[in-house]
C-alpha cells in the first residue's frame, strides 16, 4: 500500500498531520509535497466543515513542537557578550518580561536578550545566528495581541530598545526617517513640536516601536484619515536572515523602479527579516482638532449616522470609532472612568482634524444638529480642549485595559462588511450563552474593522472550542478578514486559510523559504504550521 | 433674596498645552494657542448648576472679563447649565495688565447691580495662580467668605463650607450674600451634552464696559520680566557602585 493510501486513511487528527511535517523540512520528495498540499487541503476541509476542534495540543492556536534548531552554548554568550557589552540580557528575571506577552496568555523561555544599538550589530546577530541555526525572535514594544512578539521556546530575543535615534526629518515634505526602536508617542511628540504628526495612532502608543508597528502593518485610530502604512511608509532598511543589509530606506514619495520590495517586509510580523530603520510620511498637525462622543439606540442607526457623518464632515473626518454599552460598563467599573452622556446601547467616538477652527466647528455644530433633530443619536457631547479630548478618547482607547481586569480575553480582530459588524458580537452572545463572562464588540467601524472580545475568569479551553472556529467560520461566510489589523503571530497562524487560498499560502511559503531558508526568524508564527 | 449666584470665569491657556515664553521675555506665547476654561472655573459652575438643580437657587449667572474670545468661555457655562452671561469688555493692553484687583472690583459692582446672593469663583486661575480674586471680592463687599471649598451646603440663608486647609478640612458657617472659592474637590464637572450645548446658543450674553460699572481698570503692577524656569539636568548612568563612587567624588559631594 502506497505511503498516500495510507495517508488519506488516518483519521483527522491534526496532532498526526503535524507531526509528520517539520521533520521532513529538507529532504521533501514528490510525494512529500504532494502529502502536505494534501494535509492543507484536509486541514482546510475540517476547519472549513467541523465545528469545535479537540483541547489539547490539536488546537491550532497553541504552540507547535520544536523545530530542531541549536541551542544557545557559552560560546554563543560569549561572543555575544564581546559584541554586546552590558547589552546581552541572561537574568531570568529580567528576562520575565519579554518572555511573556502583554496580554499574559503566552510565554517562552528564552534566556538571552540582546538589545543591538546598531544595524551593524543587528546585521553581526543575524549573520552568527543563521550559521549556528539560532533562531531568533525580533521583539519591540511587545504590545502584540496575537503572541507573535515572544519566544515560543527558546528563541534569542533581539530587543529594538536601544535603537531610539530620529535620523532626520524635512519639514517641507514631512517625510521623517528614524530606528526601528522609536517609541510611536515618543515621534509624535517630537514631530508635533515641529507642527507635524505622525500618521497612525492606537492605544498602545506608549510603548509601541514603529518598527514593531511597520512588522504588524498596524491600522489603529488615523487610518480612516491617513490610510495604511502600506501607503505612508517610503521606504525601509531591513537586515536579512543571513545578516545582509537591506537598504532601501528611500525618502521619496514616488519611485517606480523595481519591484517594491518593502512591502514584503510591511506586515510580515518579523518572518521575512528584521526592520532597522523606517521613512516615512507624517501629516501636518491640524490646526483644529474636535472630538464628539455621541449615543445611539441602534447600530442600525449608528451606521446611518456614519452616513450623514461622511456627507457632512467630509474631509474633516479623521476618526469614527465605536464602543458598545457592554464595553462603557467595564470601563466605569475597572478605571472608574465616568461616561459623559446617557447610558446608550451604542457610543460613537467622532475626531475631526482640519486647518480652521471656525469652519470645522461650524461643520461640526451643523452635523450635530442634523443627527440630534433626526433623531439618529439620542445624546452626545463635544470637546475641543486637549484635556477633554483626552479624556474622550480615553473612553475608547482604554476598553482593551479595562478587558484584562475581567479575567481572561479571547480577543478577535475582524474585517467584515460594515453591516455585519454587530451581527458577529449579537451573534456570539446567543452562540455562548451563560458560559462567557462578556461579549463585548468594539472597534475602527469606519474601516468595518470590530474588535469581538470574550471574557472568562480564567482560561477555559471548553469555551474557547465553542469560539473558535465557530467565529472563523462565521467570518469566512462573510469573505470577511480573521485578522484585520493584528496580524497572524502564533495564535491564529493556522487559520490563515479562512481568508486566503491555499495557493497563496503556499507561495508566501516559497517567498519564506527563499529568504530565510533555515527559518531562523520569527519561527512558528504567521505562516501555518504545515508550510515549508 | 434674590436667589442669584455670580459665578466667574476665566479664559486661560488650556493646561494641557505647552507654554511658551515670548521671544522678548514680556509674557507667553497666546496667538494660536489653544485656551480653554479655567479648571476650577469649570467646578465653580458645576457648584452653581447643582445649587440650581436642587432648586436652592435661582439663577446662575456666567461673567467673565476679557475680549470678545471670552464669550466661548461663557457659552461653555451656559451649555453646562447657566442661565444667562454677562461679558464684560476689556481688551488690548487693559487685558494684558488685568489681574485680581481690577477684576475684583468689577465683580463687586455686579454682584451689587444683579442683586446676588452668592458669588462661586474658582480658587485661583491656572496661569498666574494668585488665589485672591475671591478674598478680594469678599472684602470690597464686606461680605463673608469660604475659600478652598470642597463642600458646601446651603440652608436658607446659612453657607456650611468645608474647606481644605494644611492642617486637614475645617467646617465654617457663614451667612449669604457671600464669596465662596471652589477647591479641587468640591465635584466633577460635568461633561456639556448635545441638547444643552443647542439650548445655549439661544440664552443671552449681556455687553457691559468696565467704565459702565465705575471701574478703572488700570493696573499698579508692571511686569518686568518672565522667564522659563531653569532646565532640568539630566541623569547620568553608571555601570558600577565604583562608577558612583568616582562620579561622586568629582562632583564634591563626598
Amino acid at each position: 500500500m502506497g505511503i498516500f493510501q495510507r495517508f488519506a486513511r488516518l483519521p483527522l487528527k491534526p496532532t498526526c498531520i503535524w507531526s509528520l511535517c517539520p521533520q521532513y523540512s529538507t529532504d521533501l520528495t514528490a510525494v512529500g509535497r504532494a502529502l502536505i498540499v494534501r494535509s492543507s487541503q484536509l486541514i482546510q476541509h475540517r476547519y472549513v466543515h467541523n465545528r469545535g476542534l479537540g483541547t489539547g495540543p490539536g488546537n491550532p492556536g497553541s504552540a507547535p513542537p520544536r523545530l530542531p534548531f541549536s541551542r544557545v552554548t557559552q560560546e554563543d554568550l560569549a561572543f555575544f557578550r564581546t559584541m554586546l557589552p552590558g547589552r546581552t540580557i541572561t537574568d531570568p528575571d529580567l528576562l520575565k518580561s519579554s518572555n511573556v506577552d502583554w496580554l499574559k496568555t503566552v510565554e517562552g523561555n528564552s534566556e538571552v536578550l540582546l538589545r543591538p544599538k546598531t544595524t551593524e550589530e543587528v546585521s553581526q546577530i543575524l549573520r552568527y545566528c543563521n550559521e549556528r541555526n539560532l533562531a531568533v525572535c525580533p521583539q519591540g514594544g511587545n504590545t502584540g495581541l496575537v503572541g507573535g512578539s515572544v519566544p515560543v521556546f527558546d528563541e534569542i530575543i533581539l530587543s529594538t530598545s536601544l535603537m531610539t535615534q530620529v535620523l532626520t526629518f524635512d519639514n517641507i515634505s514631512g517625510i521623517l526617517t528614524c530606528q526601528a526602536g522609536c517609541v510611536l508617542e515618543n515621534l509624535s511628540n517630537y514631530l508635533e513640536e515641529r507642527d507635524f504628526i505622525m500618521p497612525l495612532d492606537l492605544g498602545a502608543k506608549g510603548s509601541c516601536h514603529i518598527g514593531g508597528n511597520v512588522s504588524t502593518n498596524a491600522g489603529g485610530l488615523r487610518l480612516l484619515r491617513y490610510g495604511s502604512l502600506r501607503g505612508t511608509v517610503l521606504g525601509l532598511e531591513v537586515v536579512l536572515a543571513d545578516g545582509q543589509i537591506l537598504n532601501c530606506l528611500a525618502t521619496l514619495r514616488k519611485d517606480n523602479t523595481g519591484y517594491d520590495l518593502k512591502q514584503l517586509f510591511i506586515g510580515s510580523e518579523g518572518t521575512l527579516g528584521v526592520i532597522t530603520a523606517v521613512s516615512i510620511l507624517c501629516p501636518r498637525k491640524p490646526k483644529a482638532v474636535n472630538v464628539a462622543f455621541l449615543g445611539c439606540s441602534s447600530f442600525k442607526q449608528l451606521l446611518e449616522t456614519f452616513q450623514c457623518c461622511r456627507g457632512m464632515l467630509g474631509e474633516i473626518l479623521s476618526a469614527f470609532e465605536f464602543l458598545d454599552a457592554s464595553c462603557m460598563s467595564l470601563l466605569e467599573k475597572h478605571l472608574k472612568l465616568t461616561n459623559p452622556i446617557t447610558e446608550s446601547p451604542f457610543y460613537i467616538v467622532i475626531e475631526t482634524a482640519g486647518s480652521n477652527a471656525t469652519h470645522d466647528e461650524e461643520k461640526l455644530h451643523n452635523f450635530l444638529e442634523e443627527v440630534m433633530t433626526s433623531s439618529l443619536v439620542t445624546d452626545g457631547t463635544v470637546a475641543t480642549e486637549a484635556t477633554k479630548i483626552k479624556a474622550l478618547w480615553s473612553l475608547r482607547e482604554r476598553v482593551t485595559e479595562a478587558l484584562t481586569h475581567e479575567g481572561y480575553t479571547y480577543k478577535y480582530d475582524i474585517s467584515l462588511p460594515v453591516e455585519k459588524i454587530y451581527d458577529l458580537v449579537q451573534d456570539m452572545r446567543g452562540h455562548l450563552g451563560d458560559r462567557a463572562k462578556n461579549v463585548v464588540g468594539y472597534g475602527h467601524v469606519g474601516d468595518g474593522n470590530l474588535h469581538l472580545n470574550i471574557t472568562s475568569p480564567s482560561k477555559d479551553p471548553a469555551l474557547l472550542a465553542s469560539i473558535e472556529p465557530y467565529v472563523y467560520e462565521w467570518t469566512s461566510e462573510w469573505k470577511g478578514s480573521i485578522s484585520a489589523e493584528h496580524g497572524l503571530g502564533l495564535k491564529k497562524r493556522n487559520y490563515i486559510y479562512y481568508s486566503k487560498p491555499s495557493e497563496a499560502v503556499a507561495l508566501m511559503g516559497s517567498i519564506k523559504a527563499m529568504l530565510d531558508p533555515k527559518g531562523i526568524l520569527n519561527p512558528y508564527k504567521t505562516l501555518p504550521d504545515n508550510i515549508h | 433674596m434674590s436667589g442669584r449666584v455670580l459665578v466667574g470665569v476665566k479664559r486661560v491657556i488650556d493646561y494641557a498645552v505647552k507654554i511658551r515664553v515670548k521671544p522678548d521675555h514680556t509674557g507667553v506665547v497666546t496667538d494660536g494657542v489653544k485656551h480653554s476654561m479655567n479648571p476650577f472655573c469649570e467646578i465653580a459652575v458645576e457648584e452653581a448648576v447643582k445649587l440650581k438643580e436642587k432648586k436652592l437657587i435661582k439663577e446662575v449667572v456666567a461673567v467673565s472679563c476679557g475680549p470678545q474670545q471670552v464669550q466661548e468661555t461663557i457659552r461653555t457655562a451656559l451649555a453646562m447649565g447657566a442661565d444667562r452671561g454677562i461679558h464684560v469688555e476689556v481688551s488690548g493692553k487693559d487685558y494684558e495688565t488685568l489681574g485680581p484687583l481690577q477684576v475684583s472690583k468689577i465683580l463687586a459692582a455686579l454682584a451689587k447691580k444683579e442683586q446676588a446672593d452668592l458669588i462661586i469663583l474658582g480658587k485661583q486661575a491656572i496661569d498666574d495662580d494668585c488665589n485672591q480674586t475671591g478674598q478680594m471680592t469678599a472684602a470690597l463687599l464686606d461680605w463673608p467668605q469660604g475659600t478652598f471649598a470642597s463642600e458646601v451646603t446651603l440652608d436658607a440663608d446659612k453657607l456650611k463650607v468645608v474647606r481644605e486647609i494644611d492642617g486637614g478640612l475645617e467646617t465654617i458657617k457663614i451667612k449669604l450674600p457671600a464669596v465662596v472659592t471652589a477647591d479641587l474637590r468640591l465635584n466633577t464637572p460635568r461633561y456639556a451634552t448635545l441638547p444643552n450645548i443647542m439650548k445655549a446658543k439661544k440664552k443671552k450674553i449681556a455687553n457691559v464696559k468696565p467704565a459702565d460699572l465705575g471701574v478703572d481698570v488700570s493696573s499698579r503692577l508692571e511686569v518686568l520680566k518672565v522667564d522659563e524656569p531653569p532646565q532640568r539636568q539630566a541623569g547620568v548612568k553608571v555601570e558600577t557602585v565604583d562608577d558612583l563612587v568616582g562620579k561622586l567624588k568629582e562632583a564634591g559631594r563626598i
